[in-house]
């Protein structure tokens, strides 16, 4: 392979060739994970990866053995650990909150913020989104066309939804917008990316702080309360606002984008979603997509803290070990025929949210958002087409979470 | 009707929740919504059903396997 190196033996085993990570996607295939991720999986359980740093790493290719170390307590979160594979040079230097700590505090800090994202809570939340959607379609569809679905509807619907839970003036969108983009980009400068956290983290402080003054029936106001009973600091809250109103945009907005694309791409299985009301078939689909898509395509990362044996294989604490999620999702050994998008399987096995502990907060509402989009789009919108060849489309490459940038699209 | 053996085990199975270790995630009540509920406080999950039986009790097995914290198991009482 191209992209093997010899091993200089600074890391995991002495001999074995090592590639280099991340790893390109294929030209022509934007939904299927790296060729050469694909081949290290069907080559066995463990490579030997050489990041950014020069220094090398395990990744763990098949999906039994990516769930049963995420669930291990032996490894470790804490990017500050020695051998956690660090994803860029600037990767640590902002505080991102619990989603890189181990338990106890984790589970302290993660359970402030859980009750929201209740399957019950979620489910009250479902009238207001179906109706944020149909009007960002009705205002689509009386505007003028082609027109930008990632701008037009992908990123304001859950950016809408997010900012209604935490209690953030949408208004604001294009300033935290604009930051989050530099925040998940593979290939920020460390000062682009530090500029820009800073600027988040100021505003979140500010907006607590007028949330103590005039309280509001909102997460980021259940946050201050904690902040005034002593429970958080005020550094800790906002940084917990922040990786909130993060994750609750980027990730769905791609999800949406990219599904539409990759059903776009599948006239067969959008027909299905176009013709049913079934909330059972829809539920289905969101699975399906998010297992077949896996848009957090960077690789869960931990430092092992003692030593582990994965597939025979002992892991010596202080190695650092890459799990990424979109090559065990298509682990034929978990899903038959896994490169094949099939919405009527049942994929709810699949670690597109991760596994373990850190597995994703906003999962509920994630898929209750993407079942009111996917079951709407394109039963209302039934001539949707694309407005570019796919060729031309800019993909997310760069970033941690894959998707696309733009997605011109007609009717 | 002769009953099968498999029944009358399933009929004795227990459903343990391990609550210090729930993250909250909400699997369970998605795949077993007649035997798992979360609390309103802090969305962490309890049982609403310990003995589940039949279909039920294939639910719970599918909220064992989805479970990403490893917290609930199914034993033989």
């Amino acid at each position: 392979m191209a992209d093997t190196l010899t091993s200089s033996g600074t890391g995991p085993g002495p001999s074995a060739p090592v590639h280099e990570f991340p790893m390109p996607r294929a030209a022509g295939c934007p939904f299927d994970p790296p060729p050469g991720l694909s081949a290290a999986r069907e080559e066995g359980p463990l490579a030997k990866v050489r990041l950014w740093d020069g220094k090398d790493y395990w990744l763990l290719t098949r999906y039994a053995d990516q769930r049963a170390v995420l669930l291990d307590p032996r490894v470790s979160a804490d990017l500050t650990r020695p051998g956690y594979p660090l994803q860029a040079p600037s990767n640590g230097k902002n505080n991102i909150s619990f989603i890189l700590m181990d338990d106890p505090e984790h589970a302290r800090l993660r359970r402030m913020v859980t009750a929201p994202f209740a399957i019950k809570r979620v489910e009250a939340l479902r009238p207001a989104v179906q109706k944020i959607v149909d009007d960002l379609i009705d205002e689509m569809l009386a505007g003028p066309k082609p027109v930008d679905l990632v701008e037009a509807f992908a990123l304001p619907v859950p950016s809408l939804v997010i900012c209604a839970l935490l209690g953030v003036p949408y208004d604001d969108h294009d300033f935290f917008q604009e930051n989050s983009k530099i925040l998940i980009r593979r290939d920020a400068a460390m000062e682009d990316r530090m500029a820009a956290h800073g600027k988040l983290i100021g505003y979140l402080d500010e907006l607590m702080g007028e949330k103590m003054a005039h309280p509001g029936d909102d997460l980021l106001s259940g946050l201050v309360a904690r902040v005034q009973s002593g429970e958080l600091t005020r550094t800790d809250a906002a940084q917990m606002g922040v990786l909130l109103l993060l994750a609750g945009h980027e990730t769905t907005a791609n999800m949406i984008a990219l599904g539409t694309l990759a059903l776009l791409e599948h006239p067969g299985q959008l027909a299905l979603l176009r013709d049913t009301d079934d909330p059972k078939l829809i539920a289905s689909a969101v699975e399906e997509l998010l297992r077949y898509l896996s848009i957090v395509h960077g690789g869960r990362r931990r430092a092992v803290l003692a030593d582990i044996e994965v597939a025979g294989q002992v892991i010596r604490a202080g190695e650092g070990v890459i799990m990424p999620n979109d090559i065990a999702n298509r682990d034929p050994e978990a899903f038959p025929d896994p490169d094949r998008l099939d919405l009527t399987r049942d994929a709810r096995r699949h670690v597109a949210f991760g596994f373990g502990v850190h597995q994703c907060l906003g999962q509920p509402l994630a898929r209750m958002e993407l079942q009111v989009v996917y079951g709407t789009l394109y039963r209302r919108v039934p001539g949707l087409r694309l407005a570019a060849g796919i060729g031309e489309l800019p993909f997310k490459h760069d970033g941690s979470v894959y998707g696309v940038y733009e997605l011109p699209v007609t009717w | 009707m002769t009953r099968l053996p498999t029944h009358s085990k399933e009929n004795t199975m227990h459903v343990e929740l391990d609550e210090p270790k729930c993250v909250a995630s909400g699997q369970c009540v998605l795949a077993a919504p007649e035997v798992f509920d979360q609390r309103d406080e802090d969305g962490i999950a309890f049982v609403l059903d310990e003995n589940p039986a039949g279909d039920t009790l294939d639910a719970v097995r599918e909220a064992v396997a989805i479970c990403p914290a490893a917290a609930i198991r199914l034993v033989e009482q």
